[in-house]
């Protein structure tokens, strides 16, 4: 810190303040994720309150690494339908559930899909501020036990709002996406095919076995310890039978009208996604300790990885879904980055078309992007996905060897967030 | 008090008489607020009143709001706060008559519109004659405005917001049964019944408190967003009111309306409608909507440009040339209102299949029960299908309706005046041939006229009326008369190349093909015409009259004017449809569109081929401009060569011609509404751009500069 004389301030010694900030690093020291169970009445974890599902994340993240929780300065998690059960600050409810020191407080964020990546990043922005030493940043979603809409908000359902800002479910968003881009039916379901066989591929392979946490149930025995939502025998064939999931709504429901104003060089929406080729409705929970180098210390904790970046941007709301993309490009921008750097891409599979487009804007290999499968096989519980998927780079990135990779999501109402992490 | 009555009878009951001592009608204006809101406070505090039973001395109940007051408001440049202030006074009337501590009824005699049927909702019960004519219902979001006076609020509380709000954007009147099963009356009962029908609900109901006045009452949506069930319905609402145009502010603001008031205690409810009721009824398009399709239409139906010293006249017998399509409806509708017809044709079979085309038709009505066989056996029997001139004899008027060539038209005039008597009016049935050209071949030139209709011409109210130079007033107000007759809407113009509609619209479908040559994409193509409030996009409407027809008439030109002649700027584009790529109509197979079989039409893939894309596509708003600009713009020069010779005709031929968006109120109040000078201004860039078609001319200009708007304003009534 040094003071000059501004050139304009006539002599007087104004005192300009030149900050040299010594940005602390935010360290990745470890991460679990609980497996993803279907998010109906007969899923497995469909009895097991969200409070208790992200108990159990919490507790087995102290369990695991022999924790003293008084070191943590917060825990963040994400939720998209923070209401109900899920409502009320679920991260410190969670937290005081965990047996966790009553000094740790709790918060709750909430964007859309993103929110537990927001959570992870928030975590880190508060460790590389050198405004926490540790925060565990993650998210929860029990699909089963709430349902779509339980959040609805007034930007979609106040009919004003809606209609000044031609609001259409995300549905249709990925429908207008592969309209605009040419991707066929067979286009999205051959890349719902290869989510499953990826899929099922780690999972036969043991690559997601160093974060999956069992869930126990009452009597203390194992309810769940894999993804179920999985169905590894999808075909080209099996998938072309279902439904398109938008058509109804779009076109009887009048919201193709609505894109069509905001899209006037459609012709028409093509309803091409389903239930096949978007990602599963699912319950699961994750957390991911960050801190910094002192707490790894303090903790006698060795980093796994680091957190190099990460961004958030909005993008056009009606389609909704375009926005990661943009917000990789801008974290490149501010990183000094390219694809290049980059050896591994998780991009979350909200919709097939999602991640065709962003693989198609950014210009990528198909063979580096979401290499273990993705939500359209093993499922997307909201709020907590971004942090799901943050940790199953870092395994991939350990097991082959390899440096950095970029995490994304599109994000309701047109946004994204993307970050980048780094092996130690 | 002048339009209302009060008796009061021995057992404390008011009758209560809405009796309009200036109209046939009672309607909705501040007299009658006034006088409302005086005689509402007396009886709230005669103590010797129990209850009031509310009526009408009119055959309706009552037919709504004033809709020349409703104009005026616009025109008079009423401000938000004082639309505000007018429908919150209206509403205070309705509030104190449900919370004066004694029952209210409507007695409900004739049909209940609009602000009518907003007084029934204000009492405590409604009881509706037995009459299916006795309709009850909240139309005003045809006009652009929202029901006020509580219509919106008091609708959903009662029937429930589901069912209330649909009733609500659809408009929909419902006679006495369907009003019953909906919830919005509560007993149905023989004319002679009513008053001591409503006594005695009064009698059965004496609770004076309204539901929603009542501690704890609340509906499902009251709890808003917090219901998520609530949440889905307004979400997909939204998209509704997209739908039903974004041009039209009212549908969205009545849902909103409903979407907040219902979260609210009633009387705040009150004022969030009030609200939105002054945004509707200071926006133009509220103005627009009324003043042609309700004031301007129901004065030409009224004939008022008819020569007023000529004797009216009916026709008796009507003669008509040509049995095909156009004949044929023509013929149908007259029959219908009790004219005798001679459906003549070149052949007897040609002629039979005419009137057999017509029954095949009037078949379907008896189907789905919209006739009886009864009327439509009457109707048929006044049908003559014949190929002999002679029958012509007699015949008060003629419908020449013949293939659109000068030849063939003179040809069946010539045969059909021998026989006719001498003070017939001899109309022909052109859309684009000049009046005076044809009349060229009569014998009486004086007694020729274009009565051009509309195809179907039963579904279709406009009548182009085309003065030829020789044409007489008497001629005129005969042709005007038999449009009366057949319950048509005319307008009157001067004779010119493709009249006034055929030439105006030429240049919306002309414009499309432009735009389609220059690159412009063509789904933007059409989507920026639907989004200017076109019904249809101007490559698919191509596709259905087919391209040969307006290349037809160009080529028409051609040969009639020479190099005089410069052919529309969609030319190009037509010939090479037909030409090149062989794509001439869905008739044919397929135009601009594909049309698989047992699939949804779509924009032909070639098409690209033929018209390569622009790289740079214009924004839709350049593209809606254009639209709209090009057909103002010629109708404007219609009004400058006097072709057209009012204003009002311009709007109401544009408008049910060929649906030009009512938003604007038709061509001419669409430049009154974006004022002329501003619209000079966007015509001069479009034309900087696009060519002269769009550059104003100088009597544009110094209309502009004098400020002069193409229609009157609608004068302060007296009553405001």
């Amino acid at each position: 810190m040094r003071d000059t004389v501004h050139p304009d301030s006539g002599g007087y010694e104004c005192p300009r303040i030149h900050l040299e900030i010594d940005v602390a690093e935010a360290f990745i020291y470890d991460h679990v994720r609980t497996p993803r169970g279907k998010g109906r009445s007969d899923g497995s974890l469909h009895e097991i309150p969200a409070i208790e599902l992200a108990t159990q994340v919490l507790a087995a993240l102290r369990d695991r690494n022999g924790l003293d929780t008084s070191l943590l300065d917060d825990v963040i998690l994400g939720c998209a339908q923070p209401v109900g059960e899920q409502g009320g600050n679920i991260a410190r409810g969670a937290v005081v559930n965990a047996g966790y020191a009553h000094v740790v407080p709790g918060q709750q964020i909430h964007r859309f899909c993103a929110s537990g990546l927001e959570a992870v990043n928030t975590a880190a922005a508060l460790v590389m501020s050198g405004q926490a030493n540790a925060v565990i940043g993650g998210g929860i979603e029990c699909m089963s036990r709430t349902f779509m809409g339980a959040d609805s908000g007034g930007w979609c359902a106040d009919p004003g709002v809606a209609y000044r800002n031609y609001y259409a479910p995300q549905g249709i968003g990925a429908d207008m996406i592969a309209t605009l881009d040419g991707f066929s039916r067979t286009d999205v379901d051959a890349y719902a095919v290869q989510s499953q066989q990826r899929a099922a591929e780690a999972w036969k392979a043991g690559r997601f076995k160093k974060s999956i946490l069992p869930i126990h149930d009452v009597l203390g025995e194992i309810l769940l310890d894999h993804d179920e939502h999985m169905r590894p025998g999808t075909t080209l064939e099996t998938l072309s039978t279902l439904k398109a999931s938008f058509e109804g709504m779009g076109m009887k429901g009048g919201f193709d009208a609505v894109a069509l104003e905001r899209y006037p060089e459609m012709e028409a929406v093509s309803h091409v996604h389903h239930g096949g080729n978007s990602s599963g409705i699912v319950d699961g929970s994750a957390g991911v300790l960050v801190g910094s180098a002192e707490f790894g210390k303090a903790a006698g904790l060795r980093p796994r990885g680091r957190i190099k970046g990460f961004a958030s941007i909005g993008s056009e709301p009606t389609i909704m879904l375009t926005a990661p993309a943009d917000v990789t490009n801008k974290l490149f921008k501010r990183m000094g980055m390219t694809k290049k750097d980059i050896d591994l891409f998780e991009i979350n599979e909200a919709f097939a078309a999602v991640v065709m487009r962003f693989m198609r804007a950014i210009g990528l290999d198909p063979a580096i992007v979401n290499v273990n499968g993705g939500a359209i096989a093993m499922g997307h519980p909201l709020g907590a996905t971004g942090a799901m998927i943050l940790g199953t780079l870092l395994d991939e990135l350990e097991r082959r060897d390899l440096e950095t990779g970029l995490i994304t999501l599109c994000v309701g109402n047109g946004m994204g967030t993307a970050t980048i992490i780094e092996r130690i | 008090m002048k339009h209302i009555r009060i008796d009061t009878d021995a057992d404390g009951v008011a009758i209560l008489t809405l009796d309009n001592a200036d109209e046939s009608v009672n309607l909705v204006s501040p007299v009658f607020v006034e006088e409302l809101t005086e005689a509402v406070e007396q009886l709230a505090q005669d103590a010797s009143v129990t209850g009031v039973v509310v009526t009408s001395a009119k055959k309706l109940f009552m037919a709504g709001a004033d809709l020349k007051f409703l104009v005026g408001c616009y025109d008079n440049g009423m401000t938000k706060a004082e639309a505000y202030a007018f429908s919150q006074k209206a509403t205070a009337m309705h509030r104190r008559m449900e919370t004066s501590g004694k029952p209210w009824v409507a007695a409900i005699n004739g049909a209940a519109l609009g602000g009518g049927y907003e007084l029934c909702l204000a009492c405590h019960g409604r009881v509706i004659v037995d009459d299916p004519k006795a309709v009850v219902g909240l139309p005003e979001v045809k006009v652009g405005l929202l029901p006020g006076s509580g219509g919106t609020q008091r609708l959903v509380r009662l029937v429930g917001v589901e069912r209330g709000l649909d009733l609500l954007l659809e408009g929909t009147n419902l006679a006495p049964a369907q009003a019953l099963a909906a919830g919005l009356v509560d007993k149905i009962v023989p004319a002679a019944e009513l008053l001591s029908a409503a006594k005695q609900w009064l009698a059965e109901h004496p609770d004076p408190v309204r539901a929603w006045d009542k501690k704890g009452f609340s509906l499902p949506e009251t709890a808003g967003l917090l219901n998520p069930s609530a949440a889905g319905f307004f979400s997909f609402k939204a998209a509704k009111a997209t739908t039903m145009g974004r041009n039209y502010p009212a549908p969205i603001a009545i849902t909103s309306a409903v979407f907040e008031g219902v979260q609210l205690p009633f009387d705040r409810a009150l004022k969030i409608e009030s609200k939105y009721f002054a945004k509707l009824l200071t926006s133009p398009v509220a103005r627009n909507i009324i003043r042609t399709n309700f004031i301007n239409k129901g004065a030409a139906e009224h004939l008022a440009y008819r020569p007023a010293n000529v004797p009216k006249s009916t026709v008796k017998k009507l003669g008509i040339l040509g049995a095909g399509l156009m004949g044929a409806g023509i013929a149908n509708v007259a029959a219908g209102v009790g004219i005798e017809v001679v459906l003549l044709d070149g052949t007897a079979e040609r002629a039979a299949a005419g009137k057999a085309a017509i029954a095949a038709n009037l078949a379907k009505d008896v189907e789905r029960k919209r006739r009886t066989q009864a009327s439509v056996d009457a109707l048929l029997a006044r049908i003559t299908p014949t190929d002999d001139y002679a029958l012509l004899a007699g015949a008060d008027l003629v419908v020449e309706a013949v293939f659109e060539d000068v030849k063939v038209k003179a040809d069946v005039t010539a045969k059909a005046e021998a026989v006719l008597p001498a003070t017939a009016v001899f109309a022909t049935n052109t859309s684009t041939l000049p009046i005076t050209i044809l009349s060229k071949a009569s014998i009486r030139p004086d007694r020729f006229i274009g009565l051009h209709f509309f195809s179907p011409v039963e579904r279709m109210a406009l009548v182009e009326v085309i003065m030829g130079k020789s044409t007489s007033p008497e001629t005129l107000a005969h042709g005007l008369d038999f449009v009366a007759q057949l319950r048509k809407t005319p307008i009157v113009v001067n004779d010119n190349r493709g009249f006034y509609t055929s030439r105006v619209f030429a240049t919306f479908t002309h414009e499309g093909m432009a735009m389609l040559e220059e690159g412009i994409s063509p789904a933007r193509i059409e989507n920026g015409a639907r989004q200017a409030g076109m019904a249809i996009g101007p490559l698919a409407l191509l596709d259905e009259v087919t391209l040969d027809l307006p290349l037809k008439i160009v080529d028409q030109a051609i040969a009639d004017l020479g190099s005089s002649y410069e052919p529309p700027v969609g030319t190009n584009v037509l010939r090479r449809m037909i030409l090149e790529a062989k794509r001439s109509s869905r008739k044919a197979g397929g135009g601009f569109y594909e049309y698989p079989a047992g699939g949804k039409k779509h924009l032909w893939p070639g098409l690209a081929s033929v018209f390569p894309l622009a790289a740079e596509q214009p924004p839709i708003d350049e593209i809606k401009n254009r639209f709209l600009c090009v057909q103002a713009i010629e109708t404007a020069r219609c009004l400058e060569e006097n072709v057209l010779m009012h204003a009002e005709d311009g709007d109401i031929g544009s408008v049910l011609g060929w649906n030009f968006p009512i938003w604007t109120g038709g061509t001419l109040s669409y430049i009154d509404t974006v004022g002329l000078e501003s619209f000079v201004k966007t015509c001069d860039n479009l034309a900087d751009k696009h060519g002269k078609r769009f550059r104003p001319s100088a009597w544009l200009r110094q209309r502009a500069a004098a400020g002069q708007q193409f229609l009157s304003k609608t004068k302060k009534s007296a009553a405001a």
